[in-house]
């Protein structure tokens, strides 16, 4: 199989995941949408890796784990608090830091 | 010589004015007799000066005190260091003296004023800024006491400054005096360009290397400051109004001391004004122009203050013309000067005292018949009425002949024009001040019943007394042996004294002038035997320019003020509107701007998301073509 | 210690004993300040006697090794100019503290941060006036701003915030430029003697001529706006309109003298060529400025913004002396700068006291002061006398020698510069006519006349007007070897009297 379509694979799923954050209001699923970019990057960077034959893709990969990982958690705070606070998840609602 | 004694002719006064002024009302009591004893001391070192100045030979008469080194920058040193010469020492005399006599006056004259000790403080103030102008030995010197005397006159004409009118004429004074002080200021930065040296001593040594043209305009300059300080042409629509003053200060400053210092300029810088002929010429077009302004306008006015004031412009625009004709006529403007102080300051205080008694009635409509009701003023101002138009033998006889006289003298065309002048205004001062006589003290009684005119206490009668004397004594005494002349002489033209050309004999000169006078006094007589009480309106068109100060004002308001303001309002538009305007143009294009760009910032998280794409594929689509 | 560390620090350290005295014991806050200002003054005093005149190199250095990565030194030094100025701020501070002594308790954050705002300003000012170092100048020059703007922002009246944002802005945008000139020295200082801020390093560079065109605008510009020299004053009565008075009397008796010292120091001294160039333009502009600042006092309505614009006409004369470039025209401008510091003090002292006591800045508001509060009339009417440079008082001397000194080589601008006497005389004239003559106006009965505070904050600079006046010679005889130094370093001598003896 050709090594190029894991790529298309990855594109495809970063292009999901960024229209799906400029799209959708539920910060639930912007959340995971984020998640899917990650991940779409994360894919890009094993295929990188097995392309050149090194291994920095796979090291770049397990950053990215680690950056997702603390940003779930700091995200996820996020949105339980505005929950509480304002008894909805939709992102348009959090508008106060305009002008 | 040097003399360790001439600092306290201006220390003393100067002294007890701010003393006084410090003092406040706790020297109410007793302040105007402190100010009256200071001013007598001046006096006393005046005369000691003097006398040990006779004693001395012609050439070592002159005195210096070195006080202290003033401004010193390069080679700009001025110190401050006094000269007592002849020619000062007449001042300080003069100074003194008439002032000493208007401090006495002026304890009965403002009695009723609450500010008495302030008005005497004031006074002390002005004695001690005009010796420091007469007795300065360089320009910048002189200056401090010219503004010092300016700021005198300013605070004593508006003394009763509560009445805003009076506030507003001493106002129109020192600016007037101000544009004077351009003047000065101007030939002193002239004088400093062109020899280095500012005192009298190092002009007068650099002069014989100056260009002509650099001595005319110092001498330009010169006579301009002479005309704000001496009210002349085109200078001197202040002096009128100046008599809002209190009557003493009117006698003392403006007409026998501070208003002649023009003339003492010019005749201190003879040496200057010898090295230029056109400079000579402006002072004599001057003189000329105000002998006969001041006089016209004098037959005009019915405020006797304002007559006298016309009266005294007039006279020292004989003393400027006199001292516009060179060497032969410094000491001659000079003996006029002197004569001048005399009569004209009587004359003065005999007008305070009518007022003191008429309830400070200045319309001489509303005099008439004074004479019998107050004697030894009406002696008195006689006696200086006789001397201000020329009546052989007294005072001024002799020093006003003398200048028809060397106007005269001056020979060609100019000679007519200025002996003619001259003489003209000699027959039109016989005119009015017979006029200003008659209307006084002559006539019928013409005041209410309101008035009670009384004779005014001996403290104001006795410095007119004096000063009475003085008009009818000074002239010969000045004239005996060419008393004056010779003694002036060392300062003022130590090798020509004798260097005019008598083209008209002295007798000739004086028969013409009493011709005129007597045609004046005549004309006068018959004119104002009966005087309405309220001022005829259907006069020509001279009296009623006349009465207007021949459009001085009128003048200076359509040609300065009105400009002025309206300059003044535009720039003050200008400034508001395109300079600040343009800043704030700036301002309000940045803000607006940011306005614009703050909308972007709509809060939505989703939208900010759609930007950082919309940015990420413009740089992938840049970095694309960039490599293609 | 040396006295400029003296000078420098105790001021700090007031301020820091100011900041840990409890906020509501305010009288006690305003006495620790006064006593510290007080020593200082008793300092600087001390300092100006043991000044060597005859010396004409700077005195009192030290050298600090601060940032030596770029090459910038906390170097300290003052020569004649900078110790006069520093005598001036010295002696204006407890002044101004004793003056206003109740103008703090309006502002927006209380007595306390005032007094340590006036207090960190003035270890400014003796920075700024004695920085041997150009980095050090600049550092202090832009610093200075921050306590002005809080002074003017939190404590001054009317529009506050926006004559406060104004000032920074123009005060920015003139920094900024000066910044890039220095920058522009730094590495033109680079290529020749090895990187350094020293001035006297800096000042025997050589530089070409476009280049140093360039960088004169630089530090011109940013002077020019903090002089503040025609066009570029319109900051200057806003802020001065909307001050307490005194934080107008040091912004215009101390803080604007950066400008006019920093022409003297900097512009002159660094590029000789350059001001050659500039010379009959700037000439130009002070001229405009005397005129221009003349007519617009005369037309103002209100004592502040008279006082305002009198200040740019006399910052046009000021400029005029120091760009005649004759040493009397240079060292009278010096005095000028001192003189008009005492002068401004004592006018926005009285017209402060008037217009809190009135209610009202209009000067319409007032009128037959001199009979109801003779005390007060005096003072302002001395104050103004002072303004219009009367013989006697001591702006006298220093306008004459910068006229006298601008005539010896432009003669037609120092005759416009003596026009503006007249216009002197009329906007002072005018307004002492309004104000303390006529008739006692509505709203002017009751007023009561100056307390004992006032009159011994007053007492002390009429004692300088009238002192000054007659013997300026401690000062000159300080000034006139800086001036001439500045002279002849950029190979300028006096014009010889015209005609030979």
């Amino acid at each position: 199989m050709d090594i190029s379509n894991y790529l298309y694979l990855s594109a495809i799923l970063f292009t999901i995941g960024a229209i799906g954050v400029v799209v959708r209001r539920n910060a639930i699923v912007v959340f995971m949408c984020v998640e899917l970019m990650l991940n779409a990057a994360n894919l890009a960077f094993v295929t990188f890796s097995r392309i050149n034959g090194n291994l920095d893709g796979q090291v770049a990969s397990f950053f990215t784990m680690v950056v997702a990982a603390c940003e779930v958690v700091v995200g996820l705070a996020i949105i339980v608090t505005m929950y509480r606070s304002r008894r909805s998840a939709s992102v348009d609602d959090a508008s106060l830091l305009k002008r | 010589m040097t003399s360790s004694h001439l600092v306290y002719l201006i220390a003393l006064p100067l002294f007890s004015s701010a003393f006084l002024i410090l003092m406040g009302r706790k020297a109410d009591k007793w302040g105007h007799i402190f100010a009256t004893l200071i001013s007598a001391a001046v006096f006393g070192v005046g005369v000691s000066e003097f006398m040990a100045m006779h004693s001395r030979a012609g050439d070592m008469r002159a005195v210096t005190q070195h006080l202290f080194s003033w401004i010193s920058v390069g080679t700009f040193q001025v110190d401050a260091s006094l000269l007592l010469d002849q020619l000062s020492i007449c001042f300080v005399l003069l100074i003194s003296g008439v002032g000493t006599l208007i401090h006495i006056y002026s304890i009965a004259y403002m009695s009723h004023d609450k500010d008495r000790r302030r008005f005497f403080a004031y006074l002390n103030f002005f004695i001690a800024a005009m010796l420091l102008l007469v007795l300065g030995d360089s320009y910048l010197n002189l200056y401090v006491g010219w503004e010092g005397v300016g700021l005198a006159s300013y605070l004593l004409i508006g003394f009763w400054n509560q009445k805003p009118t009076y506030a507003t004429a001493a106002k129109k004074a020192f600016v007037a005096n101000r544009v004077g002080d351009v003047g000065l200021s101007l030939a002193i930065m002239i004088a400093f360009a062109q020899f280095g040296s500012v005192t009298f001593d190092g002009v007068k040594a650099g002069v014989h290397g100056a260009s002509p043209a650099a001595l005319t305009a110092l001498g330009a300059m010169l006579l301009l400051a002479a005309a704000g300080k001496s009210a002349q042409f085109p200078l001197q629509s202040w002096l009128g109004d100046a008599m809002a003053g209190p009557t003493p200060v009117s006698a003392l400053i403006h007409a026998a001391t501070m208003v002649t210092a023009g003339v003492y300029l010019i005749t201190r810088s003879n040496f200057i004004f010898d090295g230029s002929s056109t400079a000579r010429l402006l002072v004599v077009i001057v003189g000329g122009i105000t002998l006969l302004f001041g006089a016209l306008i004098g037959t005009a006015k019915d405020d006797i203050k304002k007559a006298l004031a016309a009266s005294t412009m007039s006279q020292i625009g004989y003393m400027i013309l006199a001292s516009g004709l060179g060497p032969v006529g410094y000491a001659i403007a000079i003996m006029h000067l002197l004569t001048h102080g005399f009569f004209k300051a009587g004359m003065f205080l005999g007008a305070g005292s009518v007022m003191h008694g008429m309830d400070d009635e200045v319309n001489m409509r509303r005099y008439g018949a004074i004479g019998k009701v107050m004697p030894i003023t009406f002696a008195t101002f006689g006696l200086g009425y006789l001397a201000i138009i020329g009546v052989p033998p007294f005072a001024g006889f002799y020093s006003k002949d003398k200048i028809i006289e060397i106007a005269f003298n001056a020979g060609g065309t100019k000679g007519i024009i200025l002996g003619g002048a001259t003489l003209l205004g000699a027959a039109i001062t016989a005119f009015y001040m017979t006029r200003l006589m008659v209307m006084t003290f002559a006539g019928s009684k013409r005041w209410d019943d309101k008035a009670h005119p009384h004779e005014s206490p001996v403290l104001m009668w006795l410095p007119m007394v004096v000063l009475a004397i003085g008009s009818v004594a000074t002239g010969f005494l000045f004239n005996s042996g060419n008393s004056l002349v010779n003694w002036l002489a060392p300062v003022l033209n130590p090798n020509n004294v004798e260097s005019g050309s008598e083209l008209m004999k002295p007798i000739v000169v004086s028969s013409l002038a009493l011709l005129a006078v007597i045609l004046g006094v005549a004309l006068a007589v018959t004119k104002y035997r009966t005087v309405p009480v309220e001022a005829p309106e259907d006069v020509s068109i001279f009296t009623k320019v006349a009465r207007r100060d021949l459009l001085q004002d009128a003048f200076n308001e359509t040609v300065l003020m009105r400009p002025g303001q309206i300059l003044t309002a535009g720039l003050v538009k200008t400034d508001y509107f395109a300079i600040d305007g343009l800043v704030r143009l700036i301002g309000a294009v940045v803000s607006g701007t940011s306005t614009f760009l703050r909308r972007i910032q709509n809060g939505y998280v989703r939208s900010y998301a759609l930007i950082m794409v919309i940015g990420a594929l413009a740089l992938i689509a840049t970095i694309w073509v960039v490599t293609l | 210690m040396s006295f400029l560390t003296a000078i420098m620090l105790i001021p700090l350290l007031g301020s820091l004993i100011v900041a840990i005295l409890p906020k509501d014991k305010t009288k006690l806050i305003k006495q620790a300040a006064f006593a510290t200002s007080v020593l200082v003054a008793a300092i600087t005093i001390g300092a100006f006697v043991n000044f060597d005149s005859s010396n004409k190199a700077d005195q009192f250095l030290q050298d600090h090794s601060w940032i030596p990565s770029i090459g910038a030194d906390f170097s300290l030094g003052v020569d004649g100019i900078g110790m006069a100025l520093i005598l001036m701020a010295a002696i204006l501070v407890p002044i101004v503290i004793l003056a206003g002594w109740n103008e703090s308790q309006s502002g927006k954050w209380g007595v306390k941060t005032f007094y340590i705002l006036i207090l960190i300003l003035e270890t400014m000012m003796v920075g700024v006036f004695s920085a041997e170092d150009v980095f050090l100048f600049y550092v202090f020059f832009e610093a200075m701003l921050i306590p002005v703007y809080f002074l003017i922002g939190g404590y001054g009246q009317g529009n506050r915030a926006a004559a406060a944002m104004k000032f920074l802005l123009y005060s920015l945008f003139g920094g900024l430029l000066m910044l890039a000139a220095i920058i522009g020295l730094y590495v033109i200082s680079g290529n020749q003697t090895g990187h350094s801020f020293d001035i006297n390093t800096l000042s025997s560079l050589t530089i070409d001529q476009s280049t140093q065109n360039f960088l004169f605008l630089g530090f011109f510009i940013a002077f020019a706006i903090k002089a503040p020299l025609w066009p570029f004053h319109t900051w200057l009565p806003d802020a001065a309109r909307a001050s307490t008075p005194g934080t107008s009397i040091l912004l215009l008796g101390v803080l604007d003298k950066v400008g006019t010292y920093g022409m003297m120091r900097f512009c002159i001294t660094l590029f000789p060529e350059a001001t050659k160039t500039f010379t009959p333009i700037i000439i130009v502009l002070s001229v405009i400025s005397i005129l221009y600042g003349a007519f617009l006092a005369i037309g103002q309505k209100e004592i502040n913004g008279l006082i305002a614009f009198t200040s740019i006409s006399h910052f046009g004369f000021i400029t005029l002396g120091i760009f005649s470039m004759t040493s009397q025209g240079m060292s009278g401008a010096t005095l000028y700068m001192v003189n008009h510091g005492f002068s401004t003090a004592a006018l926005f002292m009285v017209g402060g006291w008037m217009i809190s006591r009135r209610g009202s800045s209009k000067i319409e508001d007032f009128g037959g002061l001199q009979r109801v509060t003779p005390i007060m009339a005096w003072c302002f009417f001395i104050a103004g006398m002072s303004a219009l440079a009367l013989p006697g008082l001591s702006s006298f001397v220093s306008e004459f020698l910068v006229l006298v000194g601008t005539f010896t080589r432009y003669p037609v601008a120092a005759i416009f510069g003596t026009v503006g006497i007249i216009l002197a005389a009329l906007y002072v004239l005018i307004v002492v006519q309004k104000s303390l003559h006529g008739p006692t106006a509505p709203g002017n009965e009751g007023m009561s006349d100056l307390n004992l505070r006032e009159k011994v904050a007053i007492a002390p600079v009429i004692a300088l007007l009238v002192l000054l006046g007659f013997f300026p010679k401690p000062l000159l005889d300080a000034i006139n070897p800086a001036a001439t130094h500045v002279m002849v370093h950029s190979g300028v001598t006096d014009p010889a009297p015209k005609a030979g003896k």
